[in-house]
């Protein structure tokens, strides 16, 4: 670019200075090889426990994954992991080729395209409903843009198609802190739709919901997985068998078994492990 | 809320009652009285002779005059008499402590009782204070009965009473003296002692004409390594205007560099060694004070703005004990410190009780506005004690086996009370040590501190556990007010110039860590006195400050951070 | 991508018309209404304004300005700082620097300069000669302690009960800085006998009705700037950060910048306040870093209720006229008053007096 042409864009009235915007999150993210998540010989301890020891997996791109495993078998220490919140002792983990989530701060991995939900489910409740799905909205992180933000038509509608799709239209002014637990589940997975991540992370997703709801949570999960990659933790053993393709299970911070959930109820080890057989 | 109000009125008029009634019982008040007791207790010098006779009677007869130059006959003929007995007359003299009465009989008074007893009998004597007169003295009479007092101490059986003696003539001894100097040197045995005559000795050898004599002066100042010898060392070093050496002989001279080296290492030694102590007493205060915060702060999550004002009522407890010793029994009042310790511990604990009861506990799960909250508690505290006792300091006496001072080395003292804190700090850790670890109310307080819904499941009411765990926590502040009430003044505002150094030490220390706290405590109160001499005492302790906020970076849990997956923030 | 309006419009919608209406008939009260009532009647008159009146009305601005700046980081935010006093009396050294300059005659230097052993200004002093100089300072002494302090203190992510012993810590080791003489900034006694600021004399009673009105426009300023920062995206980020900071950070919004971004423009607000306090008083002195002062700011905001804005100021208001008030009618009951206002607003007002409304309807409501 020549001199003038940048100078011509700083001139530019209408758009905030290209240097004032954060640094976008890296576009980067290379699946050409396939898995979209590599997490090699993962270990971490707390106090001579080990949370994960020496855990691999990957995962495809497009793919739904569901882990099972007993508590205490590492499944949200993982999730903390690939997250950024915890830093393990020894191994990899990798978002596509290049993004080396272990040195990378929480920010910046959840604007690289990994989304999660959390087990108990947070959201900001002294914000409407409107706004926790406004605030999760896929835009720039920035400072500057946040104070002078507006949203146009096209993001509204957005909002207004998934307040539709979670069915909380119309609680959309509603303080989330007064939904309920269910209905929360729901707008954390909302929030989760307008960040528009290449990999879900979901933790229990249908802890607490009626058996309707968590149908319709299964048929959500699944129509967003091709387009999106999804990690699903769940205990709730029909609701894996709704929606599973692939399961792993976790016993003991490693990976026991890997297979179809036909594959893995017949498997002799994970017997053992689940029902002590 | 409900109960703060009346229960803390009858707890304070509890506390009241008798304060009021020791400070209306006498013309003298309370305070006053103990300051008395505590002054008379220190004083060990002899208030009344044990009856003159012969020629020292004759002499000290004579004392009842106004003519100063027939009072310095007196004391040269005392000084030629050397007479042991007459030492509590000499005494009394150099103090201005001596009357005649119009009758010529010579009177001592004793400070602490304000009796008078007759010089020549050591009998009690009834006088109207009205005719007394005092004996006229010039300075330098008073200078002259000085090491007269010192000279006849050495001859006593008392240990500490030779020593004070000694360490007289040490500092000024008179060239006439050293003969005599010598003949005790010789049957002396204790050490000490033994030390300081030799300092004399040396002091005036080092004036002798003969260079020999000059020489072993000088050697045995390089043994016994006295400090205060070193500016006459550097004297002999000196070279005078015409560029000649002081000291004529190169011998001499050549000691005294050898001496003075010897000496400087030792100074060396004795200034860390000091400092070391010195430090550690300060951590020590500083671990006291911060005790009972790490263990509401760090058990219980609860910011207790009032800790300051937990460590006052402590304070002010030991001064009404001290008051109620001094009217009620005034035999056992070098005890009243011991038995401060129960009733501060008591008193606290009752208040803290109150404030867990009456606010802290409807405010469990915002542990902010739990800050302000106790922070208008400490306001009320401070403003209540300022109603009831002024706004002035109190007066706090240290008994007498607390007051004087300790010699770790030669050269090295310290007064007792900073050292007994140091002690007193490892009392109170073990014993908070014992109850969490040995008992079941410490048991109960880690079972509710770690998981509350399981403790509750498991029969503990998590309810009292949490009323006795800052009860606890407050009447260890409360101890620490005992201590703090030895070192520092106690006044209303005591506990304001310790919160925020409390909480620096817990959040060092790392919270929920009472370990952490005692090493966070010892290294700042080590660290800063090191840091004293360099940067200046405000600047240390901003420095401290600087140091602290920079240490959270790099450890956000302080030194013992409890690693696990509870520490987290969510 | 953002629509872009007009600035004004988006400055129109910071309140409803009937919240404009008030602003301005407020805005008019000081800035015409009082003026009028303080130079063109007489003293017998029933609505004649006294000028220490006028002087106490413009300090209690200045403080309202804080408790504003406070509500910002606290009540927004949920960061609660108990340094805050630091910060305003920093802008007030720097404004007090400007007027020691301004009383010293040419070539001569203050007393507390002259017992350090020096015959002129220490290099911290000269360019406070300038009045634009020191207007730039008021905001970037404190606007530069706050990011320094605060880039460190949100890194490690320190917060909640923590970061308020710090910032207690932070204000505490100022004030034992400023105590010290050779620091060069008057040890205790602080700075004093200000004669003029701009030529116009700081003890004349006009001076003090445009210093009141100044003080007036800040605070108008301020809050029209805190309620565009609240009302904005970054506001609802930061009532986020209040609820589930952790939550943001996996949203992808880094709380750093953010809690930086308000922290800073609380401690420059705090500055202005500061800066505008000094020249009414008089006098600024270490005692105003004194850890009770910041911690007395908290309850001005938690009394009018917190993350309102409005509250922050109406608790100053109150607090501070009823300490005027007591202090000087019943000297000894007031810290009694205080401590009790602490208590009863965290057990019964959790959300402070704008708030009451709402806690009553709620409650007749369960």
């Amino acid at each position: 670019m020549s001199m003038v042409d940048t100078l011509r864009e700083l001139g530019k009235r209408d758009e905030v200075f290209p240097f004032l915007q954060q640094a976008a999150p890296s576009p980067a993210l290379d699946t050409r090889h396939g898995p979209i998540l590599y997490v090699e010989g993962v270990t971490k301890s707390f106090d001579g426990f080990r949370a994960l020891d020496d855990l691999t997996l990957y995962i495809d791109d497009g793919e739904l994954r569901c882990l099972i495993g007993p508590n205490g078998a590492g499944k949200t220490t993982l999730m903390d992991v690939l997250t950024g919140k915890t830093r393990p002792d020894t191994g990899q983990a990798w978002f596509g080729q290049r993004l080396n989530l272990l040195e990378l701060p929480e920010h910046v991995i959840a604007q690289s395209g990994i989304g999660r939900k959390f087990q108990k489910p947070t959201v900001f409740e002294q914000l409407t409903v409107f706004e926790n799905l406004e605030l999760a909205m896929h835009a720039s992180r920035g400072l500057w843009t946040s104070l002078r933000w507006r949203l146009d038509g096209e993001q509204q509608d957005r909002i207004d198609e998934v307040l539709a799709l979670i069915s909380l239209t119309e609680q959309a002014y509603a303080p989330a802190g007064v939904l309920s637990h269910g209905q929360k589940q729901w707008l954390e997975i909302g929030s989760l739709l307008m960040q528009n991540p290449r990999l879900l992370l979901v933790d229990e997703p249908v802890a607490g919901m009626t058996g309707q709801e968590t149908e319709k949570t299964a048929e959500l999960l699944t129509s967003l997985a091709g387009k999106h990659s999804v990690v699903v933790v769940e205990h709730d053993m029909d609701f894996v068998r709704s929606i599973a393709r692939t399961v792993s299970v976790l016993h003991q911070g490693s990976v026991l078994a890997e297979g179809s959930m036909d594959e893995i109820q017949s498997d002799a080890r994970v017997r053992e492990v689940y029902l002590g057989e | 809320m409900r109960g703060l109000s009346w229960k803390g009125a009858i707890l304070w008029g509890l506390l009241m009652v008798p304060a009021v009634v020791v400070a209306n019982t006498d013309d003298m008040s309370a305070d006053e009285r103990a300051e008395k007791l505590a002054e008379q207790q220190k004083n060990q010098t002899q208030t009344r002779t044990e009856g003159l006779s012969g020629e020292a009677a004759s002499i000290v007869e004579r004392l009842a005059t106004d003519d100063w130059q027939a009072i310095n006959d007196v004391v040269e003929d005392l000084e030629a008499l050397a007479a042991p007995e007459t030492l509590p007359v000499l005494q009394a003299l150099s103090d201005r402590r001596l009357y005649f009465d119009e009758r010529g009989r010579v009177l001592i008074e004793d400070p602490a009782t304000g009796e008078y007893s007759d010089a020549l009998t050591g009998e009690t004597a009834e006088v109207s204070p009205e005719n007394l007169s005092q004996p006229t003295l010039t300075n330098a009479i008073r200078r002259g009965i000085r090491p007269l007092i010192g000279q006849l101490q050495l001859f006593s059986d008392d240990v500490a009473t030779r020593r004070a003696g000694a360490e007289e003539l040490a500092d000024r001894p008179r060239p006439e003296m050293l003969g005599r100097l010598q003949e005790l040197r010789a049957e002396e045995s204790n050490p000490e002692v033994l030390r300081l005559l030799n300092i004399a000795i040396a002091r005036l050898q080092l004036d002798a004409s003969d260079p020999e004599e000059r020489l072993e002066a000088v050697e045995v100042i390089a043994e016994v390594r006295s400090a205060r010898m070193k500016s006459e060392l550097e004297t002999l070093m000196e070279t005078d205007a015409q560029g000649d050496p002081v000291e004529p002989d190169a011998a001499v001279r050549e000691a005294a560099r050898d001496a003075l080296e010897v000496i400087e290492a030792r100074q060396r030694t004795a200034r860390f060694l000091g400092d070391l102590v010195y430090g550690l007493s300060m951590g020590s205060v500083l671990l006291l004070a911060a005790l009972g915060l790490a263990i509401i702060f760090g058990l219980m999550r609860v910011i207790n703005m009032a800790h300051g004002e937990l460590l006052m009522i402590g304070a002010y407890t030991t001064f009404m004990v001290q008051n109620l010793f001094a009217v009620m029994a005034p035999q056992w009042f070098s005890f009243y410190l011991l038995a401060a310790i129960p009733a501060a511990f008591v008193v606290t604990a009752l208040v803290g009780i109150l404030m867990e009861r009456g606010v802290i506990r409807f405010l469990y799960a915002r542990p902010l506005e739990t800050l302000l909250a106790t922070w208008g508690i400490s306001l009320i505290l401070m403003q209540t004690t300022r109603v009831i006792f002024g706004a002035q300091n109190v007066r706090v006496a240290s008994p007498e086996w607390f007051s004087g001072s300790v010699q770790l080395m030669q050269g090295v003292s310290l007064s007792t009370s900073r050292v007994g804190v140091i002690a007193f700090a490892f009392f109170v850790v073990a014993l908070v040590w014992f109850v969490m670890n040995r008992t079941r109310l410490g048991l109960e307080v880690r079972a509710v501190m770690q998981n509350r819904e399981m403790a509750a499941a498991l029969g503990v009411s998590a309810n009292r556990v949490d009323m006795w765990t800052f009860g606890a926590g407050a009447g260890v502040a409360g101890l620490g007010g005992v201590a703090l009430s030895q070192i520092v003044n106690v006044g209303p505002e005591l506990g304001q110039n310790y919160i925020v150094d409390s909480f620096m030490v817990v959040v060092l220390g790392g919270v929920g860590n009472i370990l952490g706290s005692v090493f966070s405590a010892l290294g700042l109160g080590v660290f800063s006195k090191f840091l004293e001499p360099v940067a200046g005492a405000v600047l240390a302790k901003i420095l401290l400050f600087v140091a602290i906020i920079v240490f959270i970076q790099w450890r956000p849990q302080g030194i013992f951070a409890l690693k696990g997956r509870a520490g987290d923030d969510d | 991508m953002l629509m872009r309006q007009p600035f004004v419009m988006r400055l129109a919608r910071l309140h409803s018309g009937f919240g404009w209406a008030v602003v301005l008939l407020l805005a008019a009260f000081a800035l015409v209404v009082v003026p009028l009532l303080n130079q063109f009647l007489t003293p017998d008159s029933a609505l004649y304004i006294p000028d220490w009146l006028v002087t106490l009305t413009g300090r209690f601005l200045c403080l309202a300005l804080v408790a504003l700046a406070l509500d910002l980081i606290w009540g927004y935010t949920g960061i609660l700082s108990l340094g805050h006093g630091a910060f305003f009396a920093l802008g007030g050294y720097v404004m007090g620097m400007h007027l020691t300059h301004n009383r010293m005659e040419a070539g001569t230097i203050p007393n507390f300069i002259q017992f350090l052993g020096r015959d002129d200004w220490p290099w911290f002093w000269v360019p406070f000669q300038s009045f634009w100089f020191t207007a730039v300072m008021v905001f970037l002494v404190p606007g530069a302690l706050a990011l320094v302090f605060g880039f460190f203190a949100f890194r490690s992510r320190v917060r909640g009960v923590y970061f308020a012993i710090i910032t207690q810590a932070l204000t505490f080791a100022s004030m034992l800085f400023f105590y010290r003489t050779e620091t060069g900034f008057g040890g205790n006694t602080g700075l004093t006998d200000f004669r003029e600021l701009l030529g116009f004399s700081v003890r004349e009673a006009d001076t003090r009705l445009v210093l009141f009105m100044l003080s007036a426009v800040a605070v108008l300023l301020s809050y029209l700037l805190c309620r565009y920062i609240v009302t904005s995206k970054l506001g609802r980020v930061l009532v986020a950060i209040r609820d589930a900071e952790s939550r943001v950070r996996f949203t992808g919004y880094n709380p750093l910048r953010y809690k930086l971004f308000v922290w800073t423009v609380s401690a420059m607000l705090c500055g202005l306040a500061g800066a505008l306090y000094v020249p009414q008083t008089g006098v600024i002195n270490p005692g105003e870093m004194a850890p009770a002062n910041s911690i007395e700011m908290a309850v001005w905001v938690a009394l009018g209720g917190r993350g309102t804005l409005v509250g922050a100021l109406v608790g100053a208001g109150t607090v501070n006229g009823l300490k005027t008030w007591i202090t000087a009618a019943y000297p000894d009951l007031w810290l009694f008053v205080l401590g009790g206002l602490f208590i009863a607003v965290t057990l019964f007002l959790p959300k402070g007096v704008m708030g009451l409304r709402e806690q009553i309807t709620g409650r007749s409501k369960q």
